[in-house]
């Protein structure tokens, strides 16, 4: 039993990389359920001007007042 | 794109704090550590400003430059992260940085310091975009979603900027000739190196006083 407890008590641990690694790039999106829409994953181009429009409507006020 | 930045417009923030709260609620950032704050100066005279102040990643990084074990990087967008498995926690960064951003958790026994946490403009870390890795280290990767920064996003007099260079450099512009006022960009100099605000006119060589 007391075997077993400490065979196991390193399962509960998440690996660590040593050395550095490489950061995937944002525009190729994300594996979650919280994506954006309208903009295609891997298409920088298409992330680029997603951005873009959606800080021109979030932030420039001015282009939204009468 | 050019690159990421950060503005704050210093005639529009009201201090309300909502970019901080923003920012703690959607990376879970720990008591202790916030990685945004807001300063004001001259605090309760007539005329007092404020400001919303985080890591600016800066074009030159005085904190990448300092840092022992090189666990800084920079991505294609200009966002300068760093990677928490390397990190010791010995705190030249936070010395470097002219901003304050680095930060410690300080809940650890005997004073240690812990990982260094600052703003990652929510661009997560070198994890996979959106994993629960990401996550635990270093919070939201909005930029992987195809968001901006919750911090800009959320406040609510738009004082806060935060996008492409080009984008957020135009909307300020903008503002500053309809209003004909607030032309300092507190930060920017220092971050970007841009010798047109908020900074003394250079000395001129051969010139006596």
């Amino acid at each position: 039993m007391i075997l077993s407890v400490a065979a196991l008590t390193a399962c509960g641990e998440k690996a660590q990389t040593l050395g550095t690694k490489n950061d995937a790039t944002a525009y190729s999106g994300a594996q979650n359920h919280f994506v954006d829409p309208g903009w295609t994953a891997g298409d920088k181009t298409s992330w680029e001007q997603h951005l873009r429009a959606r800080g021109q409507y979030g932030m420039n006020d001015h282009s939204r007042a009468p | 794109m050019a690159r990421m930045k950060f503005i704050c417009d210093a005639e529009r923030c009201i201090e309300c704090n909502g970019c901080v709260t923003a920012c703690k609620n959607e990376h879970e950032v720990p008591w202790g550590v916030n990685r945004r704050r807001v300063v004001t100066l001259n605090d309760g005279v007539p005329g007092e400003k404020s400001i919303s102040v985080a890591c600016m990643h800066c074009s030159d990084a005085p904190c990448m430059a300092v840092c022992p074990v090189n666990c800084f990087y920079k991505t294609d967008e200009g966002v300068v992260l760093h990677d928490k498995d390397i990190c010791i926690g010995c705190g030249y960064c936070s010395y470097a940085c002219p901003f304050g951003a680095p930060q410690f958790p300080s809940q650890g026994t005997f004073g240690v310091r812990g990982k260094m946490d600052k703003c990652t403009f929510c661009a997560g870390g070198p994890e996979a975009n959106g994993s629960e890795a990401e996550f635990e280290k270093y919070g939201r990767n909005r930029l992987a979603e195809g968001k901006l920064p919750a911090c800009a996003e959320m406040c609510s007099t738009k004082a806060l900027l935060a996008g492409d260079g080009d984008m957020v450099a135009d909307i300020f512009r903008n503002r500053v000739v309809k209003r004909n006022k607030g032309a300092e960009v507190w930060g920017w100099g220092t971050a970007y190196g841009s010798k047109q605000a908020g900074q003394a006119p250079a000395k001129v060589e051969g010139v006596k006083k």
